[in-house]
């Protein structure tokens, strides 16, 4: 039965939705490295991710166009990110704490909304795949790296913008100053708070585009808790990445397309037990949890609040 | 000498207001949101409090859904004060609760004085492995444990399924086409004393007694003290002599251990068999979570738990009826929930501030005293 696997059209399916199911991870883990970099833990991405797809979903289904609800979920990210920031920076909260917050108030509030608003299970027809001349039309490697819809396209070229904003402009150099050494930073003249609060509103609004990404272009349904600890894996993706763009990118990548093969073992009733299958990816992230911290260190500033004079 | 009495009594005062605020805050973001949903706050709020207090049954369930927060809180006390931030509740809930069903299925002979308190053990000990990984990840490997736990929650559900759709199934499901994942129901002589009849259970008068012993252990023993004090300073401990690692997995491991009793607890006293819906929360009622906002409310404090514990027991049972009368989801609950987290941890800036102040106040006292001393040293000197 095994061998149903190793056939051409399943390989690329397999290689083709993995690519795909990186998406809602690419787009947190993007606003997290920045978040981390500037030296706020974000631990709410999953609070920002159910409410960010619940508007787009919401906004979506009553407008019938997707990008107001692309507009909703962004504007949703943008506030909740505001608010993170101003508890991280502003009042000092402990990081790890104040994120479950978010998550729980996250967790019920899209469900509040969803019952009250939506009351049963919606679909949305979502984002269809965006044709590309030429490339689409490359045997294999054009169905599985050109026949995707546009926010697929949009969180690769995330990585690459995220990469070249932390490596080749001012802004990323800020960026890591205030989370490496907030002191020298500040005494250069940058603002370590003004960085901060850009670096996790961009996260929050990354976390919002990351769940409509779930509900209007990948799922198209809204459901309670729908992203079931995808916004957790996130975090723990920025880590295994060592805070650098292009390797959480390879993370993200190997997560999803181990959580593809395993949903095609189970499309395919290959026997393994499905629950062994759905648990690989979390045993995966404890593991590369410790392989990473052995190899890079985090920011020195990372969940420290700045005070000047200290 | 008294005005200072004064204000450090005020300063108290205020210490164990400040979550009582946050929480106020918290509710009138919940008045809100009802208003704009169209409720009544009053009418809502009133059928909260009558879901919640309104009976004796419907005090004791209060007091059974405050049980498992209680418990959970208890670990969540002795890790947050060992600075180690425990979110696995879930998990270790789930792994104390399987390992305390999977003894009470293997001996159904077993008299129930001897099952009760081996399968309490069981899920002390399932919780305290499962904390006790983490903690271990931590000590040796450095690994955060915001994620590996949330991570080991995750394996801990599908370990649930697992279980319970093959293994542990009940042998009346399994010959079924529908094959509920569920275990056979434990038998009769295994159920946790209660006081019929409502469904208070002996879980509750447990929970309390360990929330004294906890409170003993954390500032009566030396190891609860090596414990806070590798919370509050980690690098001053091991020039102490303690041996810092050893005490971050302990922290983990007993704070696991909690919550896989509160698993126990849930299962002997109230379900009776283990059932799955595919989720954490349908065993949990998210009550890993539900227990770190109750420890953080009472001041992560084992005493202040109690009073805490019962007041989101109470939010939980009490949200049923507000469902009912107002048309409200009680989804509304875990939102307020996570509002009083986020209240709670901002609100203790005034109290870092006003720490710091005092600080610098006594220091400056000091160095006036000092001055002082050494000025009429001088003068005695001359003369």
């Amino acid at each position: 039965m095994i061998e149903q696997l190793f056939t051409k059209a399943v390989l690329v399916g397999i290689l083709s939705s993995g690519i795909r199911l990186a998406t809602p991870y690419l787009y947190a883990s993007m606003g997290e490295t920045f978040s981390q970099r500037s030296g706020v833990l974000n631990l709410g991405v999953e609070g920002q991710m159910l409410l960010g797809a619940f508007a787009a979903f919401y906004i979506s289904f009553t407008t019938g166009n997707l990008w107001l609800g692309m507009l909703a979920a962004i504007i949703t990210g943008l506030l909740m990110g505001l608010a993170m920031a101003f508890i991280s920076i502003n009042l000092q909260a402990v990081q790890g704490i104040s994120g479950i917050g978010f998550y729980l108030f996250g967790l019920g509030m899209s469900d509040l909304l969803f019952q009250k608003l939506l009351g049963t299970v919606e679909t949305v027809s979502g984002f269809r795949p965006v044709y590309i001349p030429w490339l689409s039309d490359i045997p294999i490697i054009g169905e599985i790296f050109f026949n995707q819809n546009i926010l697929v396209y949009g969180a690769y070229f995330l990585v690459f913008a995220a990469w070249f904003v932390l490596n080749k402009t001012t802004l990323g150099l800020k960026i890591k100053a205030v989370g490496e050494s907030p002191q020298a930073a500040d005494s250069l003249g940058v603002s370590v708070s003004k960085v901060r609060y850009f670096a996790v509103a961009f996260g929050g609004i990354m976390s919002g585009i990351a769940g409509a990404s779930l509900s209007i272009a990948l799922l198209n349904v809204f459901q309670q808790n729908m992203t079931s600890g995808l916004g957790f894996i996130a975090i723990a993706l920025v880590y295994f990445g060592g805070w650098r763009p292009l390797a959480v990118m390879g993370g993200a990548l190997l997560f999803s397309m181990v959580n593809s093969l395993q949903l095609w073992v189970q499309v395919l009733n290959i026997p393994i037990p499905s629950d062994f299958a759905v648990m690989m990816p979390y045993v995966l992230t404890i593991l590369a949890l410790i392989v990473s911290v052995q190899r890079v260190r985090p920011p020195s500033a990372l969940t420290k609040p700045f005070e000047r004079g200290h | 000498m008294e005005r200072w009495l004064r204000s450090e009594s005020v300063s108290k005062l205020v210490d164990v207001l400040l979550p009582i605020f946050a929480a106020l805050a918290a509710l009138a973001f919940g008045a809100l949101m009802l208003i704009i949903l169209g409720a009544n706050p009053l009418e809502a709020f009133s059928a909260l409090i009558d879901g919640a207090f309104g009976s004796t049954n419907a005090l004791a369930d209060t007091v059974v859904k405050a049980t498992p927060l209680l418990l959970i809180g208890l670990g969540i006390c002795i890790s947050f004060r060992g600075n180690v931030i425990n979110l696995g509740g879930e998990g270790q809930m789930i792994i104390g609760a399987l390992m305390a069903t999977a003894l009470g299925l293997a001996f159904p002979d077993w008299p129930g004085i001897l099952m009760i308190p081996m399968a309490m053990l069981a899920g002390f000990l399932g919780g305290a492995i499962w904390g006790g990984i983490p903690g271990a990840l931590k000590a040796y490997f450095n690994a955060s444990e915001l994620l590996s736990t949330i991570m080991m929650n995750a394996i801990a559900v599908q370990l649930m399924n697992f279980l319970l759709s093959g293994p542990m199934i009940d042998p009346v499901q399994a010959s079924k086409a529908s094959k509920i994942p569920q275990t056979a129901r434990l038998a009769k002589v295994f159920d946790l004393p209660r006081l019929v009849p409502t469904r208070l259970h002996l879980g509750a008068f447990i929970a309390v007694v360990l929330a004294f012993l906890v409170y003993i252990l954390l500032w009566r023993t030396t190891l609860g003290y090596r414990i806070r004090a590798v919370g509050q300073n980690p690098r001053a401990s091991r020039y102490a002599g303690i041996d810092v690692k050893k005490q971050i997995v302990l922290a983990l491991f007993l704070s696991g251990a909690f919550a896989g009793l509160a698993g126990a607890i849930q299962v002997f006293g109230v379900n009776h068999r283990m059932i799955t819906d595919g989720s954490a929360t349908g065993f949990t009622g998210n009550a890993g979570f539900n227990g770190i906002v109750a420890a953080l409310f009472g001041q992560l404090h084992p005493l202040g738990t109690i009073p805490a514990a019962f007041l989101f027991g109470a939010l939980l049972v009490g949200a049923n009826k507000l469902q009912r009368a107002v048309q409200v989801p009680s989804a509304l609950i875990t939102a307020l929930n996570g509002l009083v987290v986020v209240f709670v941890v901002s609100s203790d800036i005034w109290r870092r501030r006003r720490e710091q102040k005092r600080l610098i106040e006594a220091t400056v006292e000091q160095k006036q005293e000092e001055l002082l001393s050494s000025h009429t040293a001088e003068a005695e000197d001359k003369q």
